[in-house]
């Protein structure tokens, strides 16, 4: 299943719906940013609340993504990462490095319209 | 053969007998009840001057420091009547109770395991030294007296030194449910701020459980900024420090900033000793900085207004 990407006030919101492949992730980075650039999004947030699970493939997927749409000139921020989802992350000793996080979509967007109200 | 041998040995035995007439191990007279009479009744006509020397070797030995010489007499006392008794009824309940009673009273003035096993084998040393005084012209019965001695004495040891041990576990056992007990309180000071004082000593049990309070408490206040106070840790290793490092990376996936504050001198000395990189972390000398830094980050100012003017 394709994750559905939206457009709210200049920012994309792509909201996983389900738990998703490796084949699926891709879809969404190709999928994200090509809308980007597309659309003139000022900030990316992609929404993971849904995932009960986050391996090494999907971590590393999620720090790509938010590096092209970087290098597209767009914040990205995941929000709605549980908290054993959290945990069992740090446990494994994966990391999003430097990719900003926030509690839920709300709380994203806010931190969104901060740095684009900086910029 | 074996005739021949055991010929030989009984000889042998015979020859022995010649040279020690009373060997050890068979009394041929005096069954070991009657010698331990003998010898609870020369230890009860001692009682005063052993009990004195013995307190007096245990102050030599700086055994029960944290006791004074009066009570150190006066446990002495009872410890040395219910070491004759036990000796003469051979039964150790008495001793046992005695014993778990006696170690309930001194554990929490801080004597030690050493000290308790020190001054049982004290009492022990001191009684058989009395017995080579008095025995010291016929060393045949001084080995059979010794002979019952000997098993009574150091299952008396045995029995008041497990006593003490055990007594002292279940305290332990009891300080570590107690400690688990406390559960570390997640607070929130301010909107979107939480204050997680972290008090003792942290396994990885309890850093887990820590862990996921923190977190869940991130979730359901919708905190931003988290300040970990750590000034009650005494002592932190790699372990615990990882921990820590863990459970801010945690919290950040979730969206809130970590200030961890407190740490002391010795804490930072540490760390910066065995290498864990700490760098990523906030970290702000005291609870009250800490705090503040969390307050700038969320954009609160802080204003102190005079009361004379309101």
């Amino acid at each position: 299943m394709r994750v559905p990407i939206l457009q709210q006030g200049g920012y994309l919101i792509a909201s996983v719906q389900s738990s998703l492949s490796d084949e699926e992730l891709l879809q969404l980075r190709d999928d994200l940013v090509a809308r980007v650039s597309t659309v003139r999004a000022r900030g990316v947030v992609i929404d993971v609340t849904v995932l009960d699970v986050m391996d090494s493939f999907a971590t590393r997927i999620l720090r790509d993504i938010a590096q092209m749409i970087k290098l597209r000139g767009a914040p990205t921020v995941v929000v709605g990462i549980q908290p054993e989802v959290a945990l069992a992350m740090v446990q494994l000793g994966l990391s999003l490095g430097n990719l900003e996080t926030a509690l839920d979509l709300e709380e994203g967007l806010t931190l969104l319209g901060e740095h684009t109200k900086a910029d | 053969m074996a005739k021949n041998n055991e010929t030989k040995s009984k000889a042998e035995n015979k020859e022995d007998e010649a040279k020690y007439p009373n060997i050890p191990g068979q009394p041929p007279d005096e069954s070991t009840a009657t010698l331990l009479r003998e010898l609870v009744a020369h230890l009860r006509q001692k009682r005063s001057e052993l009990r004195e020397e013995w307190a007096n070797r245990i102050q030599e030995a700086e055994l029960l420091t944290a006791m004074t010489k009066e009570e150190i007499l006066a446990e002495a006392t009872s410890v040395y009547d219910n070491y004759v008794e036990a000796l003469e009824t051979g039964t150790y309940e008495a001793l046992q109770s005695y014993a778990r009673n006696l170690s309930e009273r001194i554990i929490p003035r801080g004597v030690e395991t050493h000290e308790v096993i020190g001054i049982v084998l004290l009492l022990r040393d001191v009684l058989a030294r009395s017995l080579f005084a008095k025995y010291r012209d016929n060393f045949s019965k001084l080995n059979r007296i010794l002979d019952a001695y000997e098993p009574a004495a150091n299952r008396i040891a045995n029995t008041v030194s497990v006593g003490f041990v055990q007594e002292r576990e279940r305290v332990i056992r009891e300080q570590q449910e107690a400690i688990r007990e406390l559960s570390t309180p997640v607070l929130q000071v301010r909107e979107r701020l939480l204050i997680l004082p972290i008090i003792g000593i942290i396994d990885s049990k309890r850093a887990q459980q820590l862990t996921e309070q923190l977190l869940q408490g991130i979730r359901k206040n919708r905190a931003k900024v988290v300040v970990i106070d750590i000034t009650g840790v005494a002592a932190m290793d790699e372990k615990v420090a990882n921990h820590i490092v863990q459970t801010v990376d945690a919290a950040r996936l979730l969206g809130a900033g970590v200030i961890v504050t407190g740490l002391s001198t010795e804490i930072a000395q540490t760390l910066v000793t065995i290498g864990v990189d700490l760098t990523k972390i906030i970290t702000v000398g005291d609870l009250q900085g800490g705090i503040e830094e969390a307050e700038r980050k969320l954009g609160y100012q802080v204003q102190q207004v005079d009361p004379t003017k309101s």
